[in-house]
């Protein structure tokens, strides 16, 4: 708990009595102990907190872009951001070669990246979390057809297939979303297969199986709903690591197509005037590091406060 | 031990024989060799008769089989896009690559080790926390964008590396740079909690009572077992970078495999992309069986278990 400077005895002592109930785990369900965990852990709080910003931006982007992110204007191009000689508070971040406005494009952009990091991170945990429960409940020859496909996948060079598959498959949102997520489970399975194996000797499990439970009804109904915690953090975590593939992608010119605004793909357009106009590169770049370390410092914060008997 | 390396051996081979093949199939089905060879807008005849001359009409399987043997024997086939025996290419290209790689992994070790085994000598101390905060940091900076940064302030502002290229050591100072920074957050975080794993075992407690201490104590007793999961991870992360500088010789216009692989992509050069993957699955299948090889040699539980 966190010192505070002004506290009168009743707050001292209904703070007291709340850690010891939930040290002692009384009182409180797994969630609520959880939630209060979350209230004073740092990294989680500010991460969940440059999140919301973002996804608000994100979600009413027509509404908060001050101009059409596809707009040309070619006599405004190459404009300095705001603090920078000869910009305006017209442009807040400039203009790009096209003379498009920067800030909405940025704007545009979190929309991008949010949408590809969630729609892969979600592909990626369907086929993950699907073998994992069946290497880990099934066992026998499954389990080991699993862990050689697993083998296989961590051998290929992971950025190369994606651009392989990208280009044969053709540039779009929906194609960008699908070969990144299908190239992404392995840590989805490693972690539900591991999980599953432990809980699969447990009593609750015995007592579906003496119930008549089918394999199927025990593995979905059953042990499913002790991995949702799990499965939450690697989803967060897999998300920025989408969203990092996706940028890269763009910036090869194997991503998202022109002229979506994509920060990857900015960053590549910015780079032919990178000597000139370096912050056509420096202000995606920033917006993606935050974004990711946003949502890495939410993914560590949700493993603290949940995983109880991982901390430390 | 060598009913283990023999194992170990054929399940490498298994995996690098199973993404060969899945590779040299998606090609197949996903494009027309044929159609590549002659060109966008060649007459149907000419496409035909190219696919009946290279022997594409046969089913995939033969194809392959046909393609592996000559590849085992050293001849790659013909790039269609360069015009010449891959196997040059790769020759032309691998320096570079290797290069690159190596000096990264260096990069890698001589920040991440450190950082880590301090980090685990003082827990919650402000050097651990300034280790966690790198690392967290680096997991959340574009490996492209670190690169072009590197480019603006070591290149431009301060002119000291050349901006881009593979001509002298110069050259490689920035992209070794990047490159080693991807992986430094997975090593610093192995090296941290596997020494702390290791320094609150009995028998570094027994050490400390037989009077090791300090430097003696961490170099000598902790680290040979700390070590054995940090091998497994240096080389995997060293068959990544091997087969996965891809964006940093982009960004660096190094003449490298990676970037021979992006630009075979873009001219749907199958051969050299096909054999630039087998090559890139076969060193990275290699390099983990080595380092398993290694843990089973340092550790006796392995090697029999």
């Amino acid at each position: 708990m966190t010192a505070r400077n002004t506290m009168n005895p009743s707050e001292l002592t209904a703070d007291e009595s709340r850690i010891d109930s939930e040290e002692a785990g009384l009182g409180l369900s797994p969630t609520m102990a959880a939630l209060k965990r979350a209230r004073s852990h740092y990294g989680l709080k500010i991460g969940f907190g440059i999140l919301l910003v973002m996804a608000v931006f994100a979600l009413f982007a027509p509404w908060l872009a001050p101009h059409d992110p596809y707009l040309q204007n070619l006599p405004m191009r190459m404009l300095p951001p705001v603090w920078v000689e000869g910009g305006s508070w017209e442009y807040l971040l400039g203009t790009d070669h096209l003379g498009r406005d920067y800030l909405s494009r940025i704007i545009y952009g979190a929309r991008i990246s949010m949408t590809i990091g969630i729609g892969a991170a979600t592909i990626g945990m369907i086929i993950g979390v699907t073998l994992g429960l069946i290497a880990g409940y099934f066992g026998g020859w499954l389990d080991q057809a699993v862990n050689f496909l697993v083998t296989c996948q961590l051998a290929v060079p992971s950025l190369l297939l994606i651009m392989a598959l990208v280009f044969v498959i053709g540039q779009s949102i929906t194609v960008v979303i699908f070969v990144i997520g299908a190239t992404h489970w392995v840590f989805y399975l490693v972690v539900t297969r591991s999980a599953t194996l432990r809980l699969r000797e447990l009593d609750f499990v015995a007592a579906a199986q003496a119930m008549g439970c089918s394999k199927f009804q025990i593995a979905v109904k059953e042990v499913l709903p002790n991995l949702v915690n799990q499965i939450m953090v690697i989803f967060t975590l897999e998300v920025a690591v989408a969203i990092l593939n996706e940028a890269t992608l763009s910036f090869l010119g194997l991503g998202i197509p022109s002229p979506i605004p994509s920060w990857g793909l900015m960053i590549a357009e910015g780079k032919q005037a990178m000597f000139f106009q370096p912050w056509l590169v420096i202000l995606p770049g920033i917006s993606l590091f935050i974004l990711v370390i946003a949502i890495n410092l939410l993914g560590d914060g949700v493993r603290d406060v949940t995983v109880t008997n991982r901390r430390n | 031990m060598l009913n283990y390396i023999l194992r170990r051996g054929l399940m490498a081979l298994l995996v690098a024989l199973t993404v060969s093949f899945g590779t040299f199939a998606l090609f197949h089905f996903a494009t027309d060799p044929a159609q590549t060879i002659a060109g966008e807008d060649a007459p149907q005849e000419m496409v035909d008769d190219i696919r009946e001359q290279y022997g594409f009409d046969r089913p995939v399987s033969v194809q392959y089989g046909d393609w592996l043997g000559s590849a085992l024997q050293g001849d790659f086939g013909q790039s269609y896009f360069w015009k010449q025996p891959v196997v040059e290419l790769i020759k032309e290209h691998a320096k570079v690559t290797i290069v690159l790689a190596l000096s990264a992994l260096g990069v890698t070790i001589l920040i991440a080790l450190p950082l880590g085994i301090s980090a685990a000598l003082k827990p919650n101390s402000w050097v651990d926390r300034f280790a966690l905060s790198t690392a967290v940091s680096a997991q959340a900076i574009p490996n492209f964008w670190l690169g072009l940064m590197l480019i603006i302030l070591f290149s431009v502002t301060f002119p000291i590396f050349p901006v881009s290229g593979d001509a002298t050591w110069k050259h490689y100072v920035l992209p070794a740079l990047v490159l080693g920074a991807s992986s430094v957050p997975a090593v610093m975080r192995l090296t941290r909690t596997g020494l702390l794993d290791v320094l609150s075992s009995d028998y570094i407690r027994t050490a400390r009572a037989k009077g090791f201490v300090g430097y003696r104590l961490i170099l000598q007793q902790a680290m040979r077992n700390a070590l054995l999961p940090i091998v497994s991870v240096l080389a995997v992360q060293l068959g990544h970078k091997l087969g996965g500088s891809v964006v940093t010789e982009s960004v660096f216009s190094m003449n490298g495999l990676g970037r021979l692989a992006v630009e075979s992509i873009f001219n749907s050069d199958i051969p050299t992309v096909q054999s630039l993957i087998l090559i890139f699955v076969l060193t990275f299948v290699l390099l983990t069986l080595a380092a398993d090889l290694i843990n089973a040699w340092l550790d006796p539980r392995i090697r029999m278990g």
